[in-house]
């Protein structure tokens, strides 16, 4: 009697067949609309900030070395994947892509840094957006406030020169602790 | 004799405490459908524990607000070592959008050493399971920084200089 039970139940249990994913050995496609990490188009970023200036969780920081060359920097470990940033943006240079396999060991794995080149006056040789906005517009901006306190004095110097110290100290910027102990 | 043939047998075989840390359940969640037979994790002998005690793993989900803070402490010294820490979700491992809000220590990682992070808000089941994956050797690392420089100026500034020395080269009438 009880046999005829555990054949009936392994019946059952054949007739569905196999469920599981085998995800790490086969790749398992996304869904359509799904949003992953941001990927920045060099060629078509103007740089206005306007991502940067949208993002929620503010993980999206402008710098400005020179007059002419100005940074970029996605720092994707607080990013909420809302794909506000490619929607603001006039040039559809951010995309959403169906990345997701992101988990890492270092934070450091999920930066994007883009350089950018600022486009100058061709009589003058300075930029355009220097000219009209001075510093107290720029910061605005909400991705020019830095999380730490100490790298905000290293925002916005108008230097007619590239300043290689100043991106070494900017590249590797640091959080604050608010921990304490 | 019977722990060599153990150790054996079962060399990867991790128990995970879930450490909900102020999340929104979004992770939470995912990390319970990971446990279910459509994701199915226990094939890598992967289980879920209900005491710190028994854990290899801990999951830390939810940006670790202050609340909250001791008690986490209090887990992860509560482990046996060797012990694992996952931070699951951007809360956990940037802190999300209340990285700097004053209730919230903003990460895992100025609370506890994480060892692995898993971005997403929340994160796929599947990304979860890479980054279990990740942790025990099965797959390769994919994520890496991105460096981009505009090598091609938006304007053809050369090119114009170019052609307007080439517009107003008188010497080469000279020469002929």
């Amino acid at each position: 009697m009880w046999l005829t039970s555990k054949i009936k139940q392994i019946a059952m249990a054949l007739r569905p067949g196999v469920v599981t994913l085998r995800y790490p050995f086969e790749p398992h496609p996304v869904p359509e609309n799904f949003r992953g990490a941001p990927h920045w188009d060099h060629h078509k970023c103007v740089g206005c900030g306007a991502c940067a200036n949208h993002c929620s969780s503010r993980c999206i920081l402008v710098r400005d070395l020179c007059q002419e060359i100005r940074v970029m920097l996605y720092d994707g470990s607080r990013c909420t994947y809302c794909g506000r940033c490619a929607e603001v943006c006039p040039e559809d240079a951010i995309t959403m892509t169906d990345r997701f396999e992101l988990a890492t060991g270092q934070k450091e794995d999920i930066t994007e840094t883009l350089e950018l080149f600022m486009l100058t006056c061709q009589r003058c040789g300075r930029c355009f957006d220097m000219e009209n906005t001075n510093m107290l517009d720029r910061l605005d901006l909400r991705g020019y406030r830095y999380d730490s306190l100490e790298t905000r004095s290293f925002i916005r110097k108008t230097t007619d020169q590239f300043d290689k110290e100043i991106f070494d100290k900017t590249v590797k910027y640091e959080r604050p602790d608010k921990l304490g102990d | 004799m019977l722990s060599n043939i153990a150790k054996k047998m079962f060399p990867r075989s991790l128990w995970v405490y879930h450490c909900n840390s102020g999340a929104c359940n979004g992770c939470d969640i995912e990390i319970l459908n990971v446990l279910t037979p459509y994701y199915d994790i226990e094939r890598f002998g992967m289980k879920q524990v209900a005491s710190p005690r028994h854990a290899d793993v801990m999951l830390i989900s939810g940006a670790v607000t202050r609340p909250t803070l001791p008690l986490v402490k209090k887990a992860y010294d509560a482990m046996p070592s060797p012990k694992l820490v996952f931070a699951i979700g951007s809360c956990a491992t940037g802190g999300g959008a209340w990285f700097d809000t004053y209730n919230v220590t903003g990460g895992a990682d100025k609370v506890v050493p994480v060892d692995y992070y898993i971005p997403g808000c929340p994160p796929r089941p599947e990304a979860i399971i890479y980054g279990v994956a990740l942790a025990l050797g099965l797959v390769d690392k994919k994520a890496a920084p991105v460096e981009m420089k505009q090598m091609e100026f938006p304007m053809d500034m050369y090119e114009m200089n170019k052609a307007w020395e080439e517009r107003n080269v008188i010497y080469k009438l000279l020469d002929n």
